[in-house]
């Protein structure tokens, strides 16, 4: 069986269904509305803000700032991709149809992140040149130091969240399941373990804590005091976690039954 | 042709396919029978590759499922009807199963036109009946053109129409050489369709046979009588050597072994009045529920007395509960999914 076959059909299986769009649509436009919004405020309110956090001011991150919510709708977008097929017996049909699993997975996989990869980076630019336009005088561009990397991040971001969703999704096999388990460890978690001190540093290691470095341009005494990790080491922590959920989903798929 | 070795599947401590070794094939119609949880559809989830048998092995064309190249060229199966996206449409549902193994697009509209669900295609199969919803997972086992093809229950759902469809549609891909494997709990639905039968019960082969020899083995043909002289005749046949088998209910007599025809001139010289002289066959229904009531009585020591059943095949209230042992295990698992 030809992988390109397996592509085709993943592609076709993708498109063919509406949570598809809803999801994707979502996470760029509220990531870019909110970013937008948050950066008007800003603008207006520079002048109020303490002078630490002035020399701190990442202007390129701040219009990111939407992707805090934009990163569910990418969460939501991996589990249904692999939970819908779980939920509707689906997969059985699909499994008879490609009964290698690596190359099913793979074959999802592949479709499913490079659709988040390009939705990612569209987020990226867009939330990127309206932000920045709001910003006005505390604005940045393209050319500066890290931005390009940054915006780009954005995109590598939202790509290896989606595959993390569909690895646990695939785990669990179940899209509610996955849903509210990636929720909690994504939003929820970090926020809890940063309320003490003694677990802040375990918080700097979750997958969305770590790979977020890559959104940032400013290496402000915060940034480098606190997390040990540059942007691309930050990023490589969050393809540890994906790998592992992949490894994980793997390992359900060809082990148990469908 | 398919080929079951030793297969057996365990969930905990039940035994759902227990020790199945059996061939499949081709140019026949082969059915699979047995109750309701008796282990048929874990069998063919089994055959597809789909769950994976504790021990034992399917080879089809002595080949693993997973080995073969383009699956669906060689091996179509309708599992469930539900084996599809609810929101695709029934067009998209079976492209992109076409599309993974390389058979080309217009032949998903083709299969659609052929069950009927040209009209649809393009609606979104979870607004389908359960009738469509079985036409669709037809479309899909046709959809590679294959030498096998498996169907777990086709019938269900299926209104009359439905039904001859799908028998004529099974005999004549039988026709063609064709290997056709199709499950089902009713052996009358199996008398219609099948040439060859294998029963199942609590995941045991229960028989593997050609559909004649099983009607042959199977089917008891007896004379029913019935006279106002109940007595007198009870005496002539006495007199004339012949045992009857049964006394079913109000005065009528049942004579195995000897014709209609001898029994009517034997009550004519005597001068016996007849209200009834009727060659019997007891169904092959009976002759399936007695033989899977045998297996849940020497498994499950069912409650009630199933011997009295295989004494007097002929009435169906004898016989307890077949298969309603499963029913709640079966249930669950299909639930649990």
């Amino acid at each position: 069986m030809a992988f390109s076959a397996v592509l085709t059909s993943e592609w076709t299986k993708i498109r063919t269904v509406a949570s598809t769009s809803w999801t994707l649509a979502t996470a760029l436009l509220v990531t870019v509305a909110m970013g937008a919004g948050l950066c008007a405020v800003v603008n207006a309110t520079f002048d109020t803000m303490p002078e630490s956090q002035q020399i701190a001011f990442d202007p390129t991150q701040m219009s990111f700032s939407g992707m805090l919510f934009g990163q569910v709708a990418v969460l939501i977008f991996g589990a249904m991709v692999v939970g819908s097929e779980y939920s509707t017996g689906m997969i059985r049909s699909s499994l008879a149809a490609v009964p290698a699993r690596g190359a099913l997975l793979l074959g999802k996989l592949t479709v499913a992140t490079a659709l988040a990869l390009v939705v990612g980076l569209a987020t990226g630019f867009l939330s990127f040149f309206l932000g920045q336009a709001l910003l006005g005088e505390h604005s940045t561009t393209l050319g500066e130091e890290n931005v390009l990397r940054a915006v780009i991040g954005v995109g590598l971001y939202m790509a290896l969240l989606a595959v993390f969703a569909m690895g646990v999704s695939m785990m669990l096999r179940n899209t509610a399941a996955a849903i509210s388990i990636l929720i909690s460890f994504v939003l929820i978690l970090p926020i809890v373990l940063s309320l003490v001190d003694a677990t802040r540093k375990i918080a700097f290691y979750l997958p969305n804590q770590a790979g977020s470095a890559i959104m940032q341009t400013v290496s402000s005494p915060a940034v480098t005091s606190d997390a040990p990790y540059g942007p691309w080491g930050g990023l490589g922590i969050m393809v540890l976690w994906v790998a592992a959920a992949v490894l994980g989903g793997y390992l359900v798929l060809s082990r148990r039954d469908a | 042709m398919i080929e079951l070795d030793g297969l057996t599947k365990r969930f905990g401590a039940k035994t759902a396919v227990d020790n199945l070794s059996f061939q499949v094939k081709p140019g026949l119609v082969t059915g699979f029978l047995g109750p309701n949880g008796a282990g048929k559809s874990t069998t063919m989830r089994m055959m597809l590759d789909l769950d994976n048998p504790t021990s034992g092995a399917v080879r089809i064309y002595g080949k693993r499922y997973r080995e073969l190249r383009e699956p669906l060229k060689h091996v179509g199966a309708l599992l469930d009807a539900k084996a599809m996206h609810g929101g695709r449409s029934a067009y998209n549902n079976l492209l992109c199963l076409a599309q993974s193994n390389g058979i080309p697009q217009r032949r998903v509209a083709e299969v659609l036109d052929l069950v009927g669900l040209a009209p649809v295609a393009r609606k979104k199969s979870k607004g389908f009946s359960l009738g469509m919803g079985q036409r669709l997972g037809i479309a899909s086992a046709l959809l590679g053109d294959p030498q096998i093809l498996m169907f777990d229950e086709p019938v269900n759902g299926l209104d009359p129409e439905g039904i001859l469809w799908i028998r004529n549609l099974m005999k004549g891909l039988a026709a063609e050489g064709r290997t056709i494997f199709v499950s089902s709990h009713l052996m009358s639905e199996m008398a219609l369709t099948a040439d060859h039968l294998i029963v199942i019960g609590q995941g045991r082969l229960l028989a593997d046979t050609s559909m004649a020899d099983f009607i042959h083995q199977n089917s008891r043909s007896f004379v029913r009588m019935r006279s106002p002289q109940l007595e007198q005749l009870k005496d002539v046949l006495h007199e004339a050597g012949i045992a009857p088998v049964g006394v079913p209910d109000g005065g009528a007599l049942e004579i195995d072994g000897v014709g209609a025809e001898q029994l009517g001139e034997l009550a004519a010289r005597h001068r016996i009045v007849l209200h009834e002289l009727s060659p019997q066959r007891a169904s092959l229904e009976e002759a399936f529920m007695r033989m899977t009531a045998d297996s849940v009585e020497y498994h499950a020591h069912a409650p009630g007395a199933p011997g009295a059943a295989i004494d007097n095949p002929a009435r169906p209230a004898d016989v307890p509960a077949w298969g309603a042992g499963f029913d709640a295990a079966d249930s669950t698992r299909k639930g649990g999914r």
